[in-house]
């Protein structure tokens, strides 16, 4: 019989139905997992490969399980934070560079946004936790305590109906039970100034509707800092602000680093941003890593053909060019992902193993790997 | 020397501030004070600035959708602020405005066709019998395919959206686009996708183009004559070459250092700017930019500078420099 109208509206209908019930049925397993692990003192310690990181991501896979599909917003991602680095990760939006930070921090989604596979390790100097495995109450004591989290909106993190003290206040007493409100106080003003507040005093009692955006950014960062963090996830942490505020934003960022000695995971779409923070930067696209090395690696010795697309479409000061290059296409659809390498379609420079698997990550030197098969004999492929 | 498309004069738009119960007027918003400019046909003037500066009222001032205060804009040699609103709307199809948000700027239940088409049909641009024929055109010309006429705007991406606000804008057959942010809110590789397409609608159609970024090195690639606004006033305005080979004002020179290059080895001296840009309801005495300026004098804070015109069409607003040159 021919399809018609009708009866193609009712198989799509169905198709999707069933697409609904598998994913429901899947997220209610892992919610049950949860629950049935919580119970008991399951084992969430584990071991650093490299006892100078400060966080190892381990084939980590995030998912998200909508009615419309499984979204695999991040997909096998590997690669750590070295103790006292910055390491900036870039992609353009969707590519899953904030999931991986969420799942750093446990906040996502749930029960849609589980961890599927895979360890995030965290070193906190005395003991080794697996963020994927930890239970909530332990969870508690690191997330804002020792990995605090920079967001992007500093105009919609802060609450409109508190002073910035009282905001600043609440951070340090949850994290330090035994000070006293006068202490918790000092502190806080003293934040402010480390941030380079002008007159904290003033700010202290300031409500956040009368600073300007870059004042707030300082407060979130002053927030951030509060408890000693080990690691500082800093989400888009200049892309609401002007230049020349960015400039300042910056330029403190990298003072309080060398001055409390932490780590940063800078996230960012901004390749400038990157290439003057990060010691080692990790390109993401679709949910995976493409390429990743040190700083010099990647802006002066690009491999992946998506990594040498961005850095040649972003137009920049005092490099006149008459025509930009533009990487042909769109993201694709992350429900559906095909098998072969996911920058395929969009590559001018495929070649036949491309409809293959996924490439590895080759190793191409000490430092630089790429998820590339056209770089295939220059280094060796490891997991 | 060819002839300007668009000549703008003088132009200030304050925003009252009400307060109280009776609503009285108790202080002025200065978002434009006193800006002159021109726009030669065919050439793309860039307009750069931080935010509240007032490079959007600017924009919307010139097309009339908000009214100005005082100034002159002449239009092909129309002042466009003495005409009544009939002749004006004779004039709007010439003049289109691309938005920043091609989220918000699309209305979700019209489809694509109809957004790009209703003011084709209600201006008569074309003769009902091809206005069909005449939307596929506008369509493919801005890199959309033909056959989404009926989808939605929500069935496409940002890139998208941003090609369907430049079809509307094209389909008027205009001379003058008043582009403002058209990439700021799009990923890098789409935004490069968007740019050269400006360009070479620009190159296709002899088009005139205002362009409004914050983004410095996105307004060096596309514009021939560049502008730069501090807090309602243009501080500095010339061709693209001289100013960004050369800038005079202080207030540019720390714009320009403060973008961050593409390149780790490359260390910058860079101007760090203290504090934050005042409010425009109380803009500073003198020249408005001294209070955070790195070579201010004493002079600076008692006299407004005067806008110095050198030979080669650069100007500067600057206590620094004198009429005989830089």
């Amino acid at each position: 019989m021919q399809e018609t109208k009708w009866t193609k509206r009712r198989r799509v209908r169905g198709y999707m139905k069933e697409v609904e019930r598998r994913n429901r049925l899947q997220m209610r397993a892992y919610v049950i997992r949860k629950r049935n692990e919580r119970g008991q003192d399951h084992d969430f310690l584990s071991t650093m490969k490299n006892p100078d990181n400060v966080v190892e991501f381990d084939n980590l896979k995030t998912y998200f399980f909508t009615d419309s599909g499984t979204v695999k917003a991040v997909d096998g991602v590997t690669f750590s934070v070295p103790r006292g680095k910055t390491v900036g990760v870039v992609g353009e939006s969707g590519c899953g560079k904030s999931v991986t930070s969420l799942s750093l921090m446990r906040l996502l989604q749930e029960p849609a946004g589980q961890i599927v596979e895979g360890e995030i390790r965290y070193n906190n100097g005395t003991r080794t936790v697996d963020i994927a495995r930890t239970p909530e109450d332990q969870m508690q004591t690191i997330r804002g305590n020792e990995i605090a989290m920079i967001f992007q909106e500093p105009m919609t993190s802060l609450n409109p109906v508190f002073t910035i003290g009282y905001q600043v206040d609440e951070a340090i007493a949850l994290h330090n039970p035994d000070m006293d409100k006068a202490a918790v106080r000092i502190r806080s003003v003293e934040m402010l100034k480390m941030v380079g507040i002008a007159r904290p005093e003033g700010i202290y009692r300031a409500y956040p509707h009368e600073l300007s955006g870059g004042m707030r950014q300082r407060v979130m960062i002053a927030m951030a800092l509060a408890c000693d963090p080990k690691l500082i996830v800093a989400d888009e942490p200049t892309t609401a602000l002007d230049v020349t505020v960015q400039a300042q934003i910056l330029d403190l960022m990298r003072h309080l680093k060398n001055q409390i000695s932490a780590s940063i995971m800078l996230i960012t779409h901004d390749l400038g941003v990157v290439a003057e923070m990060a010691d080692e930067v990790v390109v993401m696209y679709a949910g995976r890593i493409v390429e990743k090395g040190t700083a010099v690696d990647i802006f002066h010795n690009p491999l992946h053909p998506y990594t040498v697309g961005l850095l040649r479409s972003k137009p920049s000061v005092n490099r006149l060019t008459e025509r930009l290059y533009s990487i042909p296409g769109q993201v694709p659809n992350p429900i559906d992902m095909p098998d072969y390498c996911y920058f395929k379609p969009r590559c001018e420079r495929s070649i036949a193993k491309c409809d293959g698997e996924y490439p590895p990550m080759i190793r191409v030197s000490e430092t630089h790997e790429v998820a590339c098969w056209l770089h295939e004999k220059e280094g060796t492929p490891h997991a | 020397m060819p002839e300007n498309l668009v000549e703008v004069r003088n132009l200030v738009k304050h925003f009252p501030i009400r307060s109280g119960v009776l609503q009285r007027v108790s202080g002025q918003v200065r978002a434009v004070d006193g800006v002159s400019f021109d726009i030669p046909k065919g050439s793309t003037m860039g307009l750069v600035g931080e935010s509240g500066c007032g490079k959007t009222t600017i924009g919307r001032t010139i097309l009339r959708l908000v009214e100005s205060t005082a100034g002159s804009v002449r239009f092909e040699g129309e002042d466009l602020f003495a005409i009544p609103r009939s002749r004006l709307r004779v004039m709007r199809p010439r003049m289109q405005m691309i938005f920043q948000d091609p989220y918000s700027s699309l209305s979700p239940r019209m489809p694509v066709g109809e957004i790009i088409g209703e003011a084709v049909r209600e201006h008569g641009i074309v003769p009902p019998g091809e206005y069909r024929k005449y939307l596929a055109e506008v369509m493919e010309s801005c890199g959309l395919q033909k056959q989404h006429v009926d989808r939605y705007p929500h069935e496409f991406s940002g890139g998208q959206r941003q090609r369907i606000c430049i079809a509307r804008a094209l389909a008027l057959k205009p001379r003058f686009i008043v582009a403002d942010e058209p990439v700021s809110a799009l990923d890098v590789s789409i935004q490069a996708q968007i740019i050269n397409l400006l360009k070479d609608l620009q190159s296709e159609f002899a088009l005139t183009y205002l362009f409004i970024s914050h983004d410095l090195s996105v307004v060096e690639h596309i514009s021939d004559t560049v502008g730069v606004m501090y807090l309602g006033s243009m501080v500095e305005m010339g061709n693209k070459k001289t100013i960004f080979e050369k800038p005079l004002h202080p207030y540019t020179k720390a714009l320009f250092s403060a973008v961050p290059v593409p390149d780790p080895l490359v260390r910058m001296d860079r101007v760090i700017l203290e504090g934050d840009i005042p409010s425009p309801a109380h803009p500073p005495p003198g020249c408005k930019f001294h209070t955070r300026c790195p070579n201010r004098m004493e002079i600076c804070s008692r006299e407004v500078p005067e806008t110095i015109r050198y030979a080669d069409g650069h100007e500067v607003a600057c206590h620094l420099y004198s009429k005989e040159g830089p």
